[in-house]
Parts: structure tokens; C-alpha cells; sequence
């Protein structure tokens, strides 16, 4: 069949619509590079992507940046012309002691620089919301394909575990076994507090996290191992390994995309709570959670620290969300929103 | 003479010489039907393939037809061993492999291949074209890494695509080209038998014929037995010598190509037949019977008493309840199951299946040919006399 002939056979697919304006190629466009296309006609949907590319960029030279002195989240500056000791240690000067060298200003009590700690507290935030989204996906995939794809009692069983897991009240276990666990892991690993603080903190979301996606996947999986292409795999002999991951994994990855970039921003939120409740990370250790919780302790004396956290969290999360959004649109331009 | 009950053996040579490569006899395929609840107590069975026996010469190509739900698509998947058949055997090259284990099974993958219904389902979106017809290889370890995208470029050329569409996805090309890339698929390791289970209900008319033209010149070119599934009985006649008439799980008729378009025995498959447009009597402006049936088709978790047609049979009497009618030859390559087979508007008064209306044996003539061959003597529906060839 020549070329001229299959342009004059090319019809719209109902299973994988392509947008209109493609020109003909020889080069073949995968599913993953037209979302992509659509992805980047979406401008919400863009400015997202950028503001998360932006934040994802800070937190990885936040690092570097300690390291070679431009910020410093951690020195103590008890200089009494930055803060007023009479005050117990407000910052002096307007709106929390804005200066060129301290842009946002200085910590209450301590003198630290607000910009280096809150730019130093997105790694570390950003690193366990990361991290914790990562366990619940790998967790509630393995489990999602497994439950689907076997049906009957191994899916009865998972359907169980994950009614146990919703059922559980998770905020207060973290809360009443925070201590005991973060011992046990010192105990056992060697890891010095704030570790083994991240480690649980990390564990626990991510384990109580899964639920949501192996539901998810397993839907999924159902609709997918009825298509008959399945049935073509098992007829040339597929092991249940290939039919998993080569099979049936690259057909989830859009959802699993999907709720990898709207499950983080629930756990940077998760993080700053969790700080004010006293679980994970603890200062001088910078996270936004904690440099928020030590905020509302000066809400009415020193407002902007405690406006500037807020307002990094709720960026990041909001741009977290948007991209999200817009990265389901893109790989499935037919669902309902 | 008494009822020749005959029980051959899925090895025996078929009545025309031609060693069968596919040799099926009393296949039987039950699936279960649960009660909902914790406590998933088996209710009853969908009896989807009840009894089911045919051959496929080397080479040579066996039509399966009937509606929708009778059973042919289970029984394709029954052959591919898809599934575990209930009962009965599939004797593939002088080996019965129902009851094989999966490891067992992996040899026979090379030799047993499929083509799907529905191009749009049966290849992965998320894989190339390359990666589709390759994964044969890869999966069997036949070539390594570098021998596999010469092979897929020319399986693409032999059914007729571009091979430098390699890198290509499947929703990059029409129902029509996808249908191929699931051809090519099917070939990689040089099957000796191809179940299709309606290759081109999907397609578009104009495309059929293409589909129906590729995959006789790969039969002619490469040996390939067909198993072919369809419901379209011109498409079936077209590529079939031998077809068999499946209703509600059972073969109600199986015979070559002349004798069941021009001398059809069974009201179903006279029925089916009367459902064909003809363009011949549309031409003249004549207009054949239609016969219509009523009413739909059983459930097959609780099958009609005796004969599973009565229920929609313009011809059914009593006995027909009674009596279930076995599957008996009637010419050197015609078998039919039916009480009072006869060609349309002349089926007998009494059943010519050895019993009186009220279902007691008579001690008539009857040659049953239960098996998946067909028997050198039958029964002459016109003289009632045993005949041989």
C-alpha cells in the first residue's frame, strides 16, 4: 500500500481522537505527544506548568544555593539592629524588616532570613510530598493492576484492605503514634530525629494514601482487560509480568500522571498541617509547614511572616492543581469536567 | 437396519481424504453463573458450546455461522484455548489439547493464531506497530533484538502496508489498515491455523472485500488453515468450501458450499439463507420468501427441551420437544439435526430421524455422524435408503 493511499484512508479513531489540524508525517505521534499538543494550547494550563517548573527548579538549587552562601536559612543574626529585644525580638523597621538584604524579611526572635528558610522549607516540603505521593502511587498501582486484573478473591481481598485503610482515622493515629514509630525507626535505622521524622511522615501518607489510586486503577484495568488486544497477549503466550507492565501499564499512566500532580499538592497542604500539629519535621529544620505554624505565633505582631509562607503554600498548591487539571484535560479531552 | 451409532475418533481420516488439521468432537463449554453475595454459590450454567464437533482440513478453511450469541465466537476461543473447554476434545495435529497447562500451551502459540473482531480493540494504543507485530517475537525468543523490525517490515509489506509506517500507532491508521496490523500479527510465527473470528464484521463494506482478498492470497501462499467466524453468509461463502450452522450452542447443519446455499435442510439455516439479499432476484425484480422467525433466542443457561430450535421453528411439532434430533448424514459432505430435514417447503410429514411423531424408535434408516468427520454412507432424504458413495 503506498503512502497516497493511506492518506486517503485516514479516518478519526473513536478511541484515540487526534486534533484536527495534524499534518500527515511519516514520523508516527504517540497518544503521549498529542497530549502534549493539547496540553500546550491550554494558557491556564501552561502558566501552571510554569510556575510548577519554577518551584520545582528553587527547590532543587536551594541546596546549592546554602551551600555556596547565597542563602542561609539556618545562622541566627541576634543583630540588635535587625530586631528589637524589647519586643522579644521583633524584627525592626516596616513589614517585618523588608530590607534589600532580607527581602522578606527577618524572623521573629531569631533573625533568620524569611526568604532562605521558606525557599530552603519548599525542598524540603516539596521533597516529602514528592516522596510520599511516589509511595502511594507505587503501592495503590501494583495493588490497582493486581486487584483488577485477577478479579475474584485477590480483588475481594484488596477491596477490603482499601475499605479498612479509608476507614481508619489516619489524622489521629499519625498524631498518637507519631512518637513511638519515630523511635522505633531511630532504633532500628540509626537515623538521627529529623529523618526518621521525614521517614514516618513519608510512610504514613503514603500508606494511608494509596487507597484512592489502586481504586482507581483498578477501574481501570477492569475496562482494559476485556479489550481484546489482552486476549492477543495471552494467545502469543504473555507472561502475567508482560501483560502487567507492557500491557496494561502504559494504558494507566495518564490517570496515574493525573493523580501523581493532584495527590502532591494535597500533601504540601498534609505537611503544613501536620507541622502545626506537631508531626514531622521539627525546627530549626525549615519546611513551609513549620515556618507557618512559628507565623501564627506573630499573625497580629509581624503579619507578613506570617502572609509569606501562606502565600507560597497556596501558590504552590494552586499551580500544583491547575497542572494537574490540565494534564488530565490533555490526555483525556472527552471527560467531563 | 438398525441406528448406526458411529464413534470415530478425531484421529480418522475425513470422508473426503484430506487429513483434518483440526479436528474438534463434543466440545463443550459451560460457564458458570454465580449468585451474588459473600457466599458466590454456582446457580446454573450458560451451556455456550453444548456438544460441538467439526474438522478443518489442512490448508482448507471451515465457515462457522450464526447469530448473535450462539456460541461460534466461545468456540473460537475454545480452539485458541483461550479457554478451558468444559468437555470434549480439540485434537490438533493428532493431539488433544483441551486439557493442556499453560506451559504445555506455549509451543502450540506459534501454530494457533487469531485475528479479532474489532481492529480498534485487539491492538494496544500505547504500542507502535512495530512493537505489535514484533511482540510475537519477543515473546517466544525467536530472533534477537535485531531480528525482529526486518521481520515486522516484512510482514507490513505482506499484508499490504507501508513498512516504514513502523513507528506509527494504531490509531493512526483506518479500521480497515488496523485490521491488517492484527493480520500481520497473527503471521509472525507462521501459524498453521488461523481462527478469525468475524475478521471484517467491523470494517467497512469496501473494505471487507480487500481484508477477504489478502486473507485468502496469505492462505494459498502460506498453507494456512481457517477456522472462520462470521455471521455475514456471503462473506462465509465466498471464502468457505465447508461451512457449519451453529444455534444456541449446538451445530445444526454442517455441509460444503453448494449443497447448503442451493439445498439447505434445517428451517434455521433456510431461515438464515431467506435473510440474504440476492442481487440476481433483485434484478429480475423477483423477490424470495423472507422467513421470518419469531420471538428471540433462548437463554443457554436453560435450553429448550429436545430439539433448541422449536422455540422460533415454523415446522416444529410435539416430538420435536421430545426428542432431541441428532446430527445425521444426509449426503457425502451434508450433515444436518433436524426431525423433518427437507429442502424449504418440503420437509417430510414424518421425521426421518429413525422415530414416529410420538418420539418412539421406528428402526428406520439414520446414519448419526456425531463425530468431527463425515461418514462414507448416508441417509437419501428423497428414497430413505442408506447410500454410499
Amino acid at each position: 500500500m503506498s503512502l497516497s493511499e493511506s492518506q486517503l484512508e485516514v479516518s478519526p479513531t473513536p478511541d484515540e481522537p487526534k486534533a484536527d489540524d495534524q499534518p500527515q508525517s511519516l514520523e508516527g505521534l504517540s497518544p503521549t505527544k498529542l497530549a502534549v499538543r493539547r496540553f500546550r494550547k491550554d494558557r491556564l494550563s501552561m502558566i501552571a506548568f510554569y510556575v510548577v517548573a519554577f518551584v520545582l527548579v528553587a527547590a532543587i538549587l536551594a541546596p546549592i544555593f546554602t551551600k555556596i552562601g547565597i542563602i542561609d536559612p539556618i545562622s541566627l543574626n541576634q543583630d540588635d539592629k535587625l530586631i528589637d529585644p524589647t519586643l522579644g525580638g521583633l524584627p525592626r523597621g516596616a513589614a517585618g524588616g523588608i530590607t534589600w538584604a532580607h527581602p522578606l524579611g527577618i524572623e521573629p526572635g531569631t533573625g533568620r532570613d524569611v526568604l532562605s528558610r521558606l525557599w530552603y522549607g519548599v525542598t524540603f516540603s516539596l521533597s516529602i510530598s514528592l516522596a510520599a505521593a511516589i509511595v502511594a502511587i507505587v503501592v495503590g498501582t501494583v495493588l490497582g493492576i493486581i486487584a483488577g486484573f485477577s478479579g475474584g478473591l485477590i480483588d475481594a481481598t484488596v477491596g477490603r484492605l482499601i475499605d479498612l485503610t479509608l476507614s481508619f482515622p489516619q489524622t489521629l493515629m499519625l498524631l498518637a503514634l507519631s512518637s513511638i514509630f519515630v523511635a522505633a525507626i531511630q532504633q532500628r535505622t540509626g537515623l538521627s530525629t529529623n529523618p526518621a521524622n521525614a521517614v514516618y511522615e513519608i510512610g504514613v501518607l503514603g500508606l494511608f494514601g494509596w487507597p484512592a489510586v489502586a481504586r482507581l486503577i483498578r477501574g481501570q484495568v477492569l475496562s482494559i482487560r476485556e479489550r481484546e488486544f489482552i486476549e492477543a497477549a495471552k494467545l502469543l503466550g504473555a507472561s502475567p509480568r508482560r501483560l502487567y507492565f507492557k500491557e496494561i501499564l502504559p494504558n494507566v499512566w495518564a490517570p496515574l500522571l493525573v493523580s501523581f500532580t493532584l495527590i502532591t499538592p494535597q500533601y504540601v497542604s498534609a505537611e503544613a498541617a501536620l507541622s502545626y500539629l506537631g508531626v514531622g519535621i521539627k525546627p530549626p529544620t525549615p519546611t513551609l509547614g513549620n515556618i507557618l505554624t512559628d507565623g501564627v505565633n506573630y499573625a497580629l505582631t509581624d503579619f507578613t511572616y506570617f502572609l509569606f509562607p501562606a502565600i507560597v503554600i497556596a501558590v504552590i498548591v494552586v499551580s500544583l492543581n491547575l497542572f494537574g487539571d490540565g494534564v488530565r484535560d490533555a490526555l483525556d479531552p472527552k471527560a467531563d469536567r | 437396519m438398525s441406528t448406526t451409532s458411529a464413534a470415530p475418533k478425531h484421529a480418522r481420516p475425513s470422508g473426503s481424504g484430506v487429513e483434518p488439521i483440526l479436528s474438534v468432537e463434543d466440545l463443550q463449554m459451560y460457564f458458570p453463573v454465580k449468585s451474588r453475595g459473600v457466599i458466590r454459590r454456582t446457580i446454573g450454567h450458560v451451556q455456550a458450546v453444548d456438544g460441538v464437533s467439526f474438522e478443518v482440513p489442512k490448508g482448507g478453511s471451515l465457515g462457522l455461522v450464526g447469530e448473535s450469541g450462539c456460541g461460534k465466537s466461545t468456540t473460537g476461543r475454545l480452539i485458541t484455548r483461550l479457554y478451558k473447554p468444559t468437555g470434549g476434545s480439540i485434537g490438533f495435529e493428532g493431539e488433544d489439547i483441551a486439557g493442556f497447562s499453560p506451559r504445555q500451551l506455549m509451543p502450540l502459540r506459534r501454530e494457533i493464531q487469531m485475528i479479532f473482531q474489532d481492529p480498534a480493540t485487539s491492538l494496544n494504543p500505547r504500542h507502535t506497530v512495530g512493537q505489535i507485530i514484533g511482540a510475537p517475537l519477543v515473546i517466544h525468543k525467536i530472533t534477537g533484538k535485531d531480528g525482529v523490525m526486518p521481520r515486522v517490515k516484512e510482514l507490513l509489506e505482506i499484508v499490504g502496508l507501508n513498512p516504514e509506517h513502523v513507528n506509527r500507532y494504531p490509531h493512526e491508521f483506518s479500521g480497515g489498515q488496523r485490521q491488517r496490523i492484527g493480520i500481520a500479527r497473527a503471521l509472525t510465527l507462521q501459524p498453521k491455523l488461523l481462527v478469525a473470528d468475524e475478521p471484517v464484521s467491523a470494517l467497512d463494506v469496501s473494505i471487507q472485500a480487500q481484508v477477504i482478498n489478502l486473507l485468502q492470497d496469505l492462505q494459498r501462499e502460506f498453507d494456512i488453515a481457517f477456522l472462520f467466524i462470521a455471521h455475514d453468509l456471503a462473506i462465509v461463502r465466498h471464502f468457505c468450501p465447508e461451512i457449519a450452522v451453529m444455534y444456541l450452542g449446538k451445530i445444526v447443519e454442517v455441509a460444503d458450499r453448494e449443497s447448503l446455499y442451493t439445498r439447505p435442510l434445517h428451517p434455521y439455516t433456510q431461515a438464515l439463507l431467506s435473510a440474504v439479499p440476492d442481487v440476481r432476484q433483485a434484478a429480475v425484480g423477483g423477490r424470495r420468501e423472507r422467513i421470518r422467525l419469531q420471538g428471540d433466542v433462548p437463554s443457554p443457561i436453560n435450553p429448550p427441551s429436545g430439539c433448541r430450535f422449536r422455540t422460533r421453528c415454523p415446522i416444529a411439532k410435539d416430538v420435536c420437544a421430545k426428542v432431541e434430533p441428532p446430527l445425521m448424514q444426509v449426503g457425502p459432505r451434508h450433515k444436518v439435526a433436524c426431525h423433518f430435514a427437507g429442502e424449504l417447503g418440503h420437509h417430510p410429514a414424518v421425521p426421518v430421524t429413525g422415530i414416529d411423531v410420538e418420539g418412539a424408535a421406528t428402526g428406520g434408516t439414520v446414519v448419526e455422524s456425531a463425530g468431527p468427520g463425515f461418514e462414507d454412507t448416508w441417509l437419501d432424504l428423497s428414497t430413505g435408503q442408506r447410500t454410499g458413495a
